[in-house]
């Protein structure tokens, strides 16, 4: 019998295989009732393929925002700009999951970069603040659909607010190069407070964008009309808008009036929410907690708070890795009112982190 | 011990109903105080003694790849005893109550912990968690006094197979972690079992075999096979700790409500408990170890029973911190601390098991009373030893 070339490299793969395959389970079974990763984890937490990631570089990117320079241990999939990571960080003690946008490509020593702004009372973005170089943080994704399409278009706007800055200066470092007639209409409070400033004002200087910076400590707030007098041919651009909720709910109601909806990419970092219902008692029925949560907190943030293990993601609504079965009871949509109800015979799947009870309801998680 | 309600004189009387629901909310009150302070050191405490535990277990069993060499056999069969009783007391048993699931780690949480114990964690926290902890110390609803098999309560009836429960307590000892998988299956009532609940016990019973497998194959075959020629002394190893292990946990564990001094109650007296009476049914059924840092971390902080009990789910690093202010209550109620250092305790525990083994003038009248009754076809609805006249809840 001959045995081709191709078929014996074949046959020693999977040899290969299998005896990794067979090694992982003596592996296993030498580790029970522990697997060999919760000992790797002790000795080497950033081992290849750890689902972590070391802030290697901390750098102050305004007074009130501050850049992490991370390094993943596991092999980075790749992103498309404008995409963002979600970060596990450990706050007091408690693990908290929160989306960033990243702000450009993997560069080739294997690091991504975040932008983190502070917020008043936030419990991550002020944790991140100050966090040591040398810090492990737990990592998820890449994930999100705010992104530029393959083919550039012809005319470009991107309008953006504060830290909503942080995945568009993901795309422009990622594909100023090959978009043409560029305009960016920036607002934060001062010029100081301007994310990324040095580089946008060189880009403009050297003529690759048209930049706007909008001061509202001086200038207030950017309308809708505002909008239309700094870029008049606004209706002809494909636009991409990212800051608080008020100005993209501005810019949608013009887009709406003026027909260019089908143009306007939006992503939010919070979920625009409705006066707030009743609450009620919620149990989780798995993990056996039962608690009473009111009508502003979502059955996400209630579980938490209450020690239950969710699945999430974003956090707000868009990516649909927290939904669970709701087996009994009403669930109210904080963002635009809707009620969901399910009974036992007939259970809903619901997302917990834009759903806060409605009366007493159960989930079964 | 007699449940309290059968005493003479019971240790609550000097209580009114008032003192006993203010007690409850001063209790409350230092809960709520923990609650709100748990963070960054806590998680940092669990952290490190996991980290400690896993390395220590590592290093042990590295130190017995060479176990032909009697010192590496002893400093390696010490260590991974060591390592195996901290692993099932102060975090095994303690991350399935739910202690650290306030972190949102789901490698240190309740619902996802596995332990190296033949019971399964899922049994465990039903058997335990769930009926142990809600019915402490109330006869014929505590499985834990006597397990099933043992009398260790004046107001548990007598029969004669009891005379040999000396010696069932030191067999269950040398095999505690198959003894508590036996009664969390609850093998000793069987027999009387309807054929649903064979069945289901059939199902749990598959459980607990895979999980033994895997510990035969993992402690008698995998690691004795990794040390070559020191196969048969790294065995012996890990037999030794698991013995070390079942002997130090059921030491500790009889410790925790076998004691003299501890109280028993009867069913009916917990009826609609409100809360202070829940606590302080928790502070008169459990009993303290005195001791050392070590010892009490070597416990899993169940040295601090009483604490435990009165906050099952609070991290077990805190029970040192609020004993003090616990014991003042106590002296504050006139309500007795029971504690003692671990050879006073252990001791009086076996004094128990074997007194008790022995029947008195009353256990026999009572044995005598009940078979004519028996005789006479008036059988009891409930079983004998909850027969007995319950005196109106105390206070
Ligand atoms: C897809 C996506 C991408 C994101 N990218 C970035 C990024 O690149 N850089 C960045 O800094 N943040 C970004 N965020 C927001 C980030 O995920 C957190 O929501 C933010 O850091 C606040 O978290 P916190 O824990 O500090 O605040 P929390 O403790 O959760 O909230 C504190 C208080 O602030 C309010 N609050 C929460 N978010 C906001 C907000 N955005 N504006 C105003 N008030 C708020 C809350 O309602 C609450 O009252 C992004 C969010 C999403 C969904
Ligand atoms: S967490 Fe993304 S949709 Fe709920």
């Amino acid at each position: 019998m001959t045995i081709t070339k191709t078929e014996a490299v074949e046959s020693t793969s999977t040899r290969t295989r299998t005896l990794s395959r067979t090694l992982g389970r003596v592996a296993e079974a030498l580790c029970t009732p522990l697997v060999p990763a919760d000992y790797l984890d002790i000795v080497a937490p950033m081992r290849p393929g750890a689902r972590r990631a070391k802030v290697v570089a901390v750098r102050p990117e305004t007074a009130r925002a501050t850049t992490l320079v991370l390094r993943p241990a596991f092999r980075w999939p790749g992103h498309r700009p404008g995409q963002y990571l979600r970060l596990g960080v450990d706050v007091d003690g408690v693990r908290l999951w929160r989306s960033y946008s990243l702000t450009g490509p993997q560069r080739p020593d294997g690091t991504l970069t975040v932008t983190v702004g502070a917020l008043d009372g936030g419990a991550v973005s002020s944790h991140l603040q100050s966090v040591r170089v040398g810090a492990l943080v737990e990592v998820d994704g890449p994930d999100g659909v705010f992104t530029l399409p393959d083919v550039a278009p012809a005319k470009t706007l991107f309008v953006t607010a504060g830290t909503g800055l942080t995945p568009v200066v993901g795309m422009l470092r990622t594909r100023l190069a090959d978009l043409r007639d560029v305009v960016l209409v920036h607002s934060a409070r001062t010029a100081d407070d301007v994310m990324f400033a040095e580089e946008l004002r060189d880009w403009a200087a050297q003529g690759r964008l048209r930049l706007v910076e909008r001061h509202t400590a001086t200038q207030g707030r950017l309308t809708a009309a505002a909008l239309a007098d700094l870029v008049p041919d606004v209706a002809e651009r494909e636009t991409w808008a990212c800051g608080p909720n008020g100005l993209l709910d501005e810019i949608a109601a013009a887009a709406e009036a003026q027909g260019w909806t089908q143009r306007l990419h939006t992503e939010r970092f919070r979920p625009v929410l409705v006066e707030p219902g009743t609450g009620g008692t919620v149990t989780y029925g798995r993990a056996g907690v039962t608690l009473e949560a009111d009508g502003a907190t979502t059955l996400l943030a209630a579980g938490e708070a209450g020690g239950v293990l969710l699945p999430s993601g974003c956090r707000m609504g868009i990516c649909f890795q927290c939904v669970v079965p709701l087996t009994e009871g009403s669930v109210r949509d904080v963002r635009n009112g809707v009620v969901t109800t399910a009974t036992a015979e007939d259970p809903a799947l619901v997302q917990t982190c834009i759903s806060a009870a409605a009366g007493p309801c159960a989930l079964d998680v | 011990m007699t449940a309290i309600q059968h005493k003479p004189v019971s240790p609550v009387a000097h209580l009114t109903p008032e003192d006993v629901e203010e007690l409850g909310r001063l209790l409350d009150e230092i809960r709520e105080e923990v609650v709100s302070s748990r963070g960054a050191r806590d998680a940092e405490y669990i952290r490190k003694v996991i980290k400690t535990q896993r390395r220590l277990e590592l290093g042990s069993r590295a130190v017995l790849l060479a176990s032909l060499f009697p010192p590496a056999w002893v400093v390696g069969t010490i260590g991974l005893s060591i390592a195996k009783i901290l692993e099932n007391m102060e975090i095994g048993h303690n991350v399935m109550h739910g202690q650290w699931d306030w972190m949102r780690d789901p490698k240190i949480h309740s619902t996802t912990w596995e332990w190296d114990n033949v019971t399964p964690s899922e049994h465990w926290k039903h058997s335990h968690n769930e009926l142990h902890h809600t019915w402490t110390n109330v006869l014929g609803k505590d499985n834990d006094l006597g397990y099933g098999i043992m009398r260790v309560d004046e107001d548990q009836p007598w029969s004669p197979a009891l005379l040999g429960q000396p010696f069932y307590n030191f067999l269950n000892m040398l095999v505690f972690e198959y003894g508590i998988a036996a009664y969390d299956l609850e093998l000793f009532a069987l027999g009387k079992a309807s054929a649903e609940k064979k069945a289901a016990t059939w199902a749990k019973g598959k459980q607990v075999l895979r999980k033994v497998r895997k510990q035969v194959l993992r402690d008698y075959v995998l690691h004795p096979a990794l040390s070559g020629p020191s196969f048969v002394p790294t065995l012996a190893a890990n037999a030794v700790a698991n013995l070390v292990r079942n002997v130090w946990t059921h030491s500790v564990i009889m410790c925790g409500h076998f004691p003299s001094g501890v109280e028993t109650f009867t069913r009916k007296s917990i009826e609609g408990e409100t809360r202070g009476e829940w606590y302080l049914r928790q502070m008169l059924g459990s009993a303290n170890i005195t001791g050392g840092r070590f010892m009490h971390v070597m416990t899993g902080n169940l040295s601090y029973q009483i604490e435990h009990h009165l906050y099952p789910d609070l991290p077990s690093n805190r029970y040192a911190e609020v004993a003090p202010r616990v014991q003042e209550l106590f002296e504050r109620y006139g309500l007795t601390y029971v504690s003692g250092p671990l050879p006073k305790q252990v001791a009086s525990a076996w004094w128990k098991v074997i007194r008790l083994s022995v029947p008195t003038k009353a256990d026999l009248d009572k044995r005598r009373a009940r078979k004519a009754r028996r005789a006479t076809g008036r059988r009891p609805a409930v079983p004998a030893q909850q027969q007995e006249t319950v005196l109106e809840p105390v206070a």
